[in-house]
């Protein structure tokens, strides 16, 4: 019994100090986190990057939200916080503000394409041709009616337009959690509620609360999760509308039919000439601090800059990616190269 | 007096009839009672029956095929024409490990460079000859990873450019849902994830028996993957996994089976040790999210360990077992009669000879079903894992507990969110009947200890 308890003292003092001596190890792989629409993008950079570099570590690619990731990227410097924040909106000069406190001073910015919001309903339904203004008008708190506001009446979409399908308003959103959100308010929702005359005579603060609420009876479905919750909510409510990334979409179109706004179909070429009207710069963000610490974090920027990994014809335009201009690759690369950060 | 006697006892046979009928009356409704409790009681476990057959049916009906996978079986010819490389660098005289590293990983990038998809193509042409003049089209036949697997090939044996070798290659996920009828094939092209020609090829070298369906090693062997879906596999979360129980159990078993023992046998009974008791109970129902937020505010942010990494899941898991294992190892205690105590004491034997010669070798069973229940409880837990930031996206094994990596649970979470819904269902069913048959074997392992060394009294 004497040799039991001396097993168990070996075990809880190899314990102790595997956990007191762990921050003293150093990280040699590129922790990123944030946005889950530039998740599979960096996923995807990440392992050809580890492929294409045998003496880089594959980088390790975490998700939480654009807003997440930033929280996490400005939590501070050191090995156990991320090196690489992923982001489908440009950094808020809050967010600036609280890594400055944290002791992040040099945030590099890298936009590395365009990403496409699509509205999607089931493949077994009517084919929608939205406006912003359908949108809003089916997802809004009030609504103007006869020269008033009233509380949104609409329950089905042939009622605010008879080209609409006549089925029961259900719009999936995703929360605010996500890049996506903002997105699809500033380019859908906000220009679909200013276009409208009663929305326009009122003065600024009431109407930026008239574009700014969402009904609460059950119609509009905020997710926090990601699209395939979305999706799943389509499985369940059969008259349901989602809002999407175009790679989402892009990967499920058996089950799912793509509406068109304004008249186009979102699709790469129409999202990169800029015709179809929903898309948004997407961004991943470089801790300057960790450059030179931390192994490959500059290869790893330019690696996915690179035209061959998102350019035409590259894996992320496979994967729904729509590239950047060539001049603005250019530019964003020499950005990268100076170390360009952001004020 | 006759007469009196017989109205005597006519009444006492009516008084007994009647009280007969009340007590068949009241035996009825008491007969009826039971048959409503015992087919409740009976329907009650046949519904929950029901429910789990249906779990398992289901799972196994989606996630059994995933097993097989199509594979194409060629002979892929290291073409020394293609493969441009010079020598491996060995080592020069004179030269420190450090410079021949170097040396080595410039041969290795060098490598990378060259075209190991036309390899690849060069094989398949063989099948396919009429697609000499749309060789992208036919690549996209195979899975993109498969190009860095013939590099690896070569990097670990270089002698095997110039010679043939038999492999079998994995058809990409998109042809796998294809032919395994995952996607409707009656959908328009527009609506499909593969060209006309590329649905063609696949079932004519489906129905020609070049492609077929093998058991997936792939599943096994390789670790998650985003850029090549079909190579997608477990490896990585069954890695960490295996680390953070073997945490679990270095941990939680010594420190919860010794506090056990501590409490049951030497602690004097006193409200401080009441108030442990009670403490201990209500730790074991805490919800394991809050061992999660716990893990992330005092391992990560307090004392800087790494994140994503098993050895922070394993001390977290550590922290919730710990109740369990207590628990358990003190009921465990208790269960052993006072008679084998006092013929302990009785004889001589102090008190720590009583508790360590015979109270805790009888109560071992017990123990070790505890803790493995416990270690079984810990492998399945997602949540806690989560909030420190174990559902990064792994494409490594880890070498150590101080890597980052996932675990199976987090896995089956991380593969349900994959875009690519139809190759993905079946692949995260399939992660969960590997999950499943873990926790199986665990909870049967624990079974057999207790039934072999169970003693009645």
């Amino acid at each position: 019994m004497k040799l039991k308890k001396h097993v168990l003292g070996v075990t809880l003092a190899t314990a102790f100090v595997a956990t007191m001596s762990a921050p003293a190890l150093a990280r040699d792989n590129i922790q990123i986190a944030g946005s889950s629409t530039v998740l599979p993008f960096a996923s995807i950079v990440a392992e050809e990057f580890g492929n294409a570099f045998p003496q880089f570590k594959t980088p390790v690619v975490g998700s939480g939200g654009s807003s997440g990731g930033l929280r996490q990227f400005c939590q501070g410097v050191g090995a156990n916080t991320i090196d690489i924040a992923n982001s489908s909106r440009p950094i808020r000069p809050a967010e600036v503000e609280s890594c400055k406190k944290a002791g992040v001073n040099k945030i590099v910015e890298v936009k590395f394409g365009y990403d496409g919001i699509v509205f999607a309903s089931r493949s077994d339904k009517g084919a929608f041709a939205l406006k912003p203004q359908h949108v809003f008008l089916a997802g809004a708190a009030e609504v103007p009616q006869g020269g008033k506001m009233v509380a949104n009446p609409y329950t089905r979409w042939s009622q605010i337009d008879k080209s609409l399908p006549d089925q029961e308003i259900v719009l999936v959103i995703p929360a605010s959690n996500h890049g996506t959100r903002e997105v699809f308010e500033e380019k859908v929702v906000h220009p679909g509620c200013e276009s409208l005359a009663e929305v326009k005579a009122l003065e600024k603060d009431a109407q930026k609360k008239v574009c700014n609420s969402f009904r609460g009876d059950g119609r509009v479905i905020e997710i926090a999760g990601d699209y395939t919750e979305t999706l799943a909510r389509l499985t369940a409510q059969a008259d349901a509308v989602g809002v999407f990334g175009l790679s989402f979409y892009d990967q499920n179109r058996d089950r799912l039919k793509v509406a068109t706004v304004n008249g186009v179909t979102p699709s790469l070429q129409t999202i990169a000439t800029g015709e179809y009207p929903v898309s948004r710069p997407l961004y991943f963000y470089l801790k300057g601090e960790h450059i030179g610490v931390i192994p490959g974090i500059k290869e790893y920027a330019e690696f996915f800059l690179n035209a061959q990994v998102s350019g035409s014809a590259s894996p992320l335009e496979k994967a729904g990616l729509i590239p950047l201009p060539d001049a603005e690759r250019k530019q964003v690369v020499a950005d990268v190269r100076a170390g360009k950060a952001v004020q | 007096m006759n007469t009196t006697n017989q109205t005597n006892l006519q009444d006492r046979e009516a008084a007994w009839a009647k009280q007969r009928r009340v007590v068949e009356q009241s035996l009825a409704r008491r007969h009826a009672a039971e048959r409503r409790f015992r087919g409740l009681g009976l329907s009650g476990v046949i519904f929950g029956l029901a429910m789990v057959a249906l779990l398992f049916v289901t799972i196994l009906a989606k996630g059994l095929p995933a097993f097989w996978q199509a594979t194409i079986p060629v002979e892929i010819y290291f073409d020394p024409q293609i493969i441009e490389v010079e020598q491996r660098p060995g080592l020069l005289p004179g030269e420190s490990a450090a410079q021949l590293r170097e040396r080595e990983m410039a041969w290795q990038t060098q490598l990378t460079m060259s075209n190991w998809n036309r390899l690849i193509e060069n094989a398949l042409l063989e099948f396919v000859p009429e697609a000499a003049d749309s060789r992208a089209e036919l690549r996209r036949l195979v899975t993109s990873g498969e190009r860095f697997r013939l590099r690896d090939m070569v990097v670990a044996d270089p002698s095997l450019i110039g010679k043939r070798v038999r492999l079998d290659l994995l058809a990409d996920a998109n042809i796998d849902v294809w032919l395994k009828g995952n996607i409707d094939r009656d959908l328009p092209d527009n609506q499909q994830q593969l060209s006309a020609k590329l649905r063609q090829w696949a079932d004519d070298l489906y129905a020609r028996d070049v492609i077929r369906m093998s058991f997936s090693t792939a599943l096994f062997a390789n670790t998650d993957s985003r850029s090549s879906l079909a190579s997608a596999g477990l490896a990585g979360a069954l890695a960490g996994s295996l680390y953070m129980m073997l945490i679990v159990i270095l941990l939680a078993v010594p420190v919860g089976v010794a506090s056990a023992i501590y409490l049951q046998e030497f602690a004097p009974r006193n409200k401080f040790t009441d108030l442990i008791e009670v403490n201990i109970n209500n730790l074991a129902a805490v919800p394991s999210i809050i061992f999660g937020l716990l893990g992330a505010a005092v391992f990560i942010n307090w004392f800087k360990m790494p994140l994503s990494a098993p050895i922070v899941g394993g001390l977290v898991l550590s922290l919730m077992t710990l109740p369990t294992v207590i628990i358990a190892t003190r009921s465990a205690l208790q269960a052993i009669p006072p008679s084998i105590r006092q013929a302990a004491l009785g004889i001589g034997a102090s008190k720590m000879q009583t508790i360590f010669h015979h109270v805790l070798p009888l109560a071992l069973p017990g123990i070790l079903t505890g803790a493995i229940i416990g270690v079984a409880q810990a492998i399945g837990e997602t949540a806690p894992l989560l909030l420190i930031g174990m559902s990064a996206f792994v494409a490594a094994v880890p070498a150590t507990p101080f890597d980052q990596s996932t675990a199976l649970p987090v896995q089956i979470y991380l593969w349900q969110g994959n875009e690519l819904r139809n190759f993905f269902e079946a692949r995260t069913s399939a992660a969960i009947i590997v999950l499943l048959s873990v926790m199986i074997t665990l909870n049967a392992f624990a079974i057999w200890l207790r039934k072999r060394f169970e003693k009645r009294w």
